[in-house]
């Protein structure tokens, strides 16, 4: 379980979060939504270490990680799925996977996960030695996300995973991401696309420059007037 | 993808084409290397093979880590002298450190301590023991160029593209000047030449060490740790996300560079049997970058090709132009430097038709070789075609780029 307390960052005079509180219980969906420029990424990117924080908690199965370096917070079992996809283009699709693993020594345990992630994106396996670069957008998001899932995750953090793809693409990825957490990995989902996230997730943050401003069940945010103004379009 | 050929006969093919090579270095070093006409090509195969050393070192940092740097002469440098000043023997010191009182601080030769310990230079075991010290001291100049490496890594790597390729530029250059600087004169003989160390005699020494090395180089970038170098390379942001250490590895593939510059410097101590700092500008740097670009920035394979070709052409095949003289044909306008003008044309010509170097990523393989030579014909064929879209209009140009998507 992740729990993070009144944490600040800041980015030179910008005081991007602005005391947020967020938690993610085991077995769950988490997914935080919110307009452009709301902290929902330096959330994220604060999690894995990537960013320097001004003050606050941050707790992994109470245990504090709020200012371990980021190769700690992988091997605690914490990945980012970063936004935009950001394979690596000139390595092979199966040398990204294995480089997903990279902190791992288990040998039977990568191959057995490598299968894991080919079994949910088959289409991985038909490319296996295809440069990732030459890749179609929703391919790169499918390999994005089995890198990820080569750490052998507890919480897996996906950023925008719907960027840019097609609807029909956007659908299987979210079939996928459901699967994922049924097989035991929870997710905290960052989402534009406030539809598609509230409709899988368990439970749903609302933010708003910087703070969080509403919080609640999925399906019940859906129906909120506020956030269906504001994020559904209704 | 091209039909692969199985594990096994890639081994014996690769094992049979090793023996072959170094047993045609050795007759040639045997028949080629009194006879004065043909000399020039046993020139080419030590320079080459150096050159070849070193620029796979820098593309293991440029290409597979890029990292952008440009530091590479300096630590050749470093190598060559670290090896040179602890191989004089020491009868030879004084004439070599004459500008310096007692044949400068440094009194003893570790191949030549060798030599001796083992039956002295007419024995069997002297030679043995010549060699043995001749290796030893490439490996130390290879670590101290490590180490200094290691250093100037700690503040330099925290830099970026542009600005990690001018700081390390700088430092290069401040090696070249302290090396030359008159307070460490006992030890570098200050700005004065290098000479009378312990060389090697066959072609085959430089050819077999640097073989060595660049072996190490390709089972490192296939190893994980070469992964994580090109995940570095490709996205730093992503990488770090996966849990690389930035910092550590790109100091590690900044070390590991340094150290082979360092055995190539020596190397190349070796090969023209004296050493000054004054050639070891950014202009030597250039060169190696000039070999590395054409050859392929993050191929190992290009590296090598580009080495030899830069070398060859430099050092032999295009002297002639200078001399007046080119393929038999005398010309009085062809003067001295004429020789850089068609090179600059012929380097020009590879990067427009190789836009990303001679062999791009690719690396050398049996299957690539067979087909490359199945599919030779065809390809002259369309040579013609291929140099008039290149200066044709852009209309037409657009064209054929079209036809090759949609091929």
């Amino acid at each position: 379980m992740l729990t993070i307390k009144g944490l600040n960052v800041h980015y030179g005079g910008i005081h991007a979060l602005r005391g947020i509180d967020l938690e993610v219980a085991d077995g769950h969906i988490i997914s935080l939504i919110g307009a452009n420029g709301a902290g929902k990424s330096t959330t994220l990117k604060s999690i894995m270490g990537l960013v320097a924080k001004t003050s606050g908690q941050i707790l992994w199965n109470d245990k504090d990680i709020t200012n371990i370096p980021t190769k700690e917070v992988v091997k605690q079992g914490i990945v980012l799925c970063p936004e935009g996809r950001r394979v690596f283009p000139d390595l092979t699709v199966e040398e990204n996977l294995r480089i997903g693993a990279y902190l791992r020594n288990d040998k039977d345990g990568i191959q057995k996960d490598k299968e894991w992630v080919y079994e949910l994106f088959p289409r991985m396996k038909e490319r296996e030695w295809q440069l990732a670069g030459t890749l179609s957008g929703g391919e790169q998001q499918m390999l994005a996300v089995g890198r990820a899932l080569m750490s052998k995750p507890k919480l897996l953090m996906l950023d925008e995973p719907s960027l840019g793809l097609a609807p029909l693409v956007i659908k299987d990825i979210f079939a996928i991401i459901k699967q994922i957490k049924d097989a035991g990995v929870n997710v905290l989902l960052i989402e534009q696309n406030a539809k598609a996230a509230l409709e899988i997730s368990d439970y749903a943050y609302v933010m708003e420059t910087g703070k969080i401003t509403m919080s609640g069940v999925g399906k019940e945010l859906m129906n909120d007037e506020r956030v269906k103004k504001a994020y559904l379009g209704e | 993808m091209t039909d692969r050929i199985s594990n096994k006969k890639n081994i014996t093919l690769s094992i049979i084409a090793i023996i072959v090579m170094l047993a045609a270095i050795y007759v040639l070093d045997i028949v080629i290397k009194p006879t004065s006409s043909w000399s020039n090509l046993m020139t080419c195969l030590e320079k080459g093979t150096i050159y070849a050393l070193v620029a796979v070192s820098m593309n293991l940092l440029n290409g597979f880590t890029g990292l952008f740097s440009l530091g590479q002469a300096g630590f050749m440098l470093i190598g060559a002298y670290a090896y040179a000043i602890f191989a004089i023997a020491p009868e030879d010191r004084a004439t070599v450190y004459q500008y310096y009182e007692g044949g400068g601080l440094i009194h003893f030769s570790l191949p030549h301590m060798l030599q001796d310990m083992m039956g002295g230079a007419d024995a069997f075991g002297g030679t043995i023991g010549y060699y043995l010290g001749i290796i030893l001291l490439m490996i130390f100049a290879g670590l101290i160029t490590a180490v200094i490496a290691f250093l100037i890594g700690i503040p330099v790597l925290r830099l970026k593209s542009d600005y990690l390729a001018i700081a390390t530029l700088g430092f290069a250059e401040i090696i070249r000047s302290f090396f030359q600087w008159e307070g460490l004169g006992p030890v570098t003989n200050g700005s004065n030449v290098l000479r009378k160390f312990a060389s090697y005699d066959s072609s085959i020494f430089p050819v077999l060490v640097a073989g060595i090395c660049v072996a190490f180089i390709v089972l490192l970038i296939n190893s994980s740790y070469g992964r994580a170098f090109k995940s570095i390379r490709d996205d730093e942001i992503a990488a770090e996300a996966m849990g690389v250490n930035l910092f550590k590895h790109k100091e590690l593939s900044f070390v590991i560079s340094s150290f082979f510059a360092g055995v190539g410097g020596a190397l190349l101590a070796m090969f023209q049997n004296n050493i000054n700092a004054a050639p070891f500008t950014s202009n030597m740097t250039y060169e190696i970058l000039l070999i590395v670009v054409i050859g392929g920035i993050g191929s190992i394979t290009g590296s090598i090709i580009g080495a030899y070709l830069f070398v060859c052409c430099s050092e032999w095949w295009l002297r002639g132009l200078d001399a007046g003289e080119f393929l038999g044909i005398e010309a009085d306008f062809m003067s001295p430097g004429f020789r850089k003008v068609v090179f600059a044309v012929v380097i020009m010509c590879i990067v427009l038709f190789y836009s990303r170097g001679i062999m791009g990523t690719n690396e050398f393989s049996w299957s690539g070789l067979f087909n490359f030579f199945k599919t030779l014909p065809k390809r002259i064929a369309a040579v013609p075609g291929k140099i008039k879209a290149k200066f044709s209009n852009k209309k037409h140009k657009k064209h054929t780029e079209n036809v090759k998507e949609a091929q």
